[in-house]
């Protein structure tokens, strides 16, 4: 393993709920609080569940102009303007070329749970009242869930492999893992990956609650509280991140900024239910015991975990059971960043790689918001209250998803 | 309604999709050179059209439309008499 190709982060780029720069964000995590509001984005009426977690502050004509604006589905807009900042905060204006790169071995690998899919719910609707005539010719390009992939190439001019990841809320953390993969194996020197989703539409929303998903809490602020006692489900949000992956001799002789390392990465599949975990976190133990080895680290080396922690019963009960067996009873401190942004569907696994990122920076993991009481069966170490000084440790970062996919990062 | 009117209705549809100076919309233009138009904004530019006048403009005889002025042609074939 020693000849191995190492990967490093040298670009962040991220669009959230709680902030859309990396400052912003770390801020908002580090003060705990949810950043769940009544939706604005449409109107909420007949909707048992009226809030969410929205990106506030984000102008898509000032960033892509009137007409390419209006030919992007919001999710890719999200997605795309992340995947620039990301680009633009490792290589400036002129991109992976500008600063030597073959654009040829240079790719994109971009995650999302769905993909356009509030263009498509608002077609349909047009389908349905003016018939098919009346049909956008741009439906097609903006509900495809790898438009954001192909916009990001196109931004860019990168023209090597690029893809799309829709393993549902493990396709942030798949990207960037697939994406590693890709500098290993040789065939990149630089990979723009992450995740982004805006499932924040009328029908979505309908759906995540008619399936059981959604937390009905009638506090807003305190409707996403992972490992707690009185959680009920997720808070649905919408976002995007990217990072730059860059070979690490390439970075090193340009001399860039290094965020951090992509130690390790495991996937598997539970094999089990289409939506429900396995009881016993199986397929999120073989997850974790694989991205350990792949890191070559042992349990003990391990900082913090950035949990799924999505808040629903199910999830964190398994994903608890799961930590505990790989770690020991109450040995790793766990933190969740979804108390404070909610659920960002095939966004999460990114974002929760820019926070697990920024705490090895800064030395702390994030609290987890609203965990005032530890749930039934919860026996892992939740960070609450505050931050956690835990040292610039690797950090373990997971994301599971609808279908049974486990995704595991380790970044140092 | 004469080929003025018409020229009027199309400007707006074209602003409407491309977001384009007004005055850059002539008979003269070209979608694709001029107006930086692909086919799918001339799609999206001839329902807007066909939705303010209430005609239908078969999608097959999109596929020889360069120009706005041929825009118009097409259009003007399709508006009926009188209106």
């Amino acid at each position: 393993m020693t000849d191995r190709r190492r990967v490093v982060v040298t670009g962040v780029g991220l669009f959230t709920p709680a902030g859309n720069d990396p400052d912003t964000f770390w801020d908002v995590l580090v003060s705990g609080r949810s950043t769940a509001a009544p939706i604005e984005a449409f109107s909420t009426e007949g909707h048992p569940i009226s809030y969410g977690c929205e990106v506030r502050d984000f102008d898509p004509e000032a960033r892509f102009g009137f007409k390419e604006a209006r030919r992007i589905d919001r999710a890719a807009q999200l997605g795309v303007a992340a995947a620039s900042d990301a680009v633009t905060s490792a290589f400036g204006d002129g991109g992976p070329a500008g600063a030597g790169h073959d654009p040829a071995r240079a790719g994109v690998v971009a995650g999302t749970g769905i993909g356009g899919l509030r263009t498509l719910e608002d077609q349909i609707a047009v389908f349905h009242d003016r018939g098919p005539s009346r049909v956008s010719p741009l439906l097609v390009p903006m509900m495809m869930a790898n438009a954001t992939a192909g916009l990001i190439g196109i931004e860019w001019g990168l023209t090597g492999p690029n893809f799309c990841v829709a393993t549902a809320c493990a396709a942030g953390a798949n990207s960037i893992g697939e994406a590693a993969r890709l500098i290993r194996e040789g065939s990149c020197d630089v990979v723009v990956a992450g995740g982004t989703e805006c499932a924040l539409t009328p029908v979505a929303l309908a759906a995540f609650w008619r399936m059981g998903a959604l937390s009905s809490n009638p506090d807003p602020a305190a409707a996403s509280r992972p490992f707690d006692a009185a959680r009920d489900g997720f808070v649905m949000g919408e976002g995007a991140a990217f990072l730059v992956l860059e070979e690490a001799e390439a970075a090193d002789a340009r001399g860039a900024t290094v965020w951090g390392e992509v130690l390790g990465y495991g996937r598997t599949c539970d094999a089990h239910h289409i939506t429900a975990p396995a009881d016993t976190g199986s397929g999120a133990v073989a997850c974790m015991e694989a991205a350990l080895t792949d890191a070559g680290l042992s349990p003990a080396d391990i900082g913090h975990v950035n949990a799924h922690g999505t808040s629903t019963p199910l999830n964190d009960a398994a994903e608890s059971a799961a930590v505990t067996k790989v770690f020991g009873p109450g040995a790793v401190p766990v933190t969740s960043t979804k108390g404070v942004t909610g659920h960002l569907i095939g966004a999460a696994g990114a974002v929760e790689a820019v926070a697990s990122l920024l705490a090895i920076r800064h030395g702390q993991a994030p609290p987890t918001a609203n965990f005032d009481q530890r749930g039934e069966g919860i026996d892992v170490d939740v960070i609450a209250g505050g931050p956690r000084t835990v040292g610039a440790k690797p950090v373990l970062s997971n994301s599971f998803g609808f279908g049974g996919h486990n995704a595991t990062l380790v970044f140092g | 309604m004469d080929r003025d009117q018409l020229l009027e209705i199309v400007r707006e549809a074209t602003v409407g999709v491309l977001g384009v100076d007004p005055a850059a919309v002539t008979a003269e233009a070209h979608f694709a050179d001029d107006l930086d138009a692909d086919s799918l904004a001339l799609v999206e530019i001839i329902m807007a059209v066909e939705d303010r006048l209430d005609i239908q403009v078969p999608e097959e005889e999109l596929k020889d439309v360069r120009t706005v002025g041929a825009a118009l042609d097409l259009l003007a074939s399709k508006v009926p008499a009188g209106a």
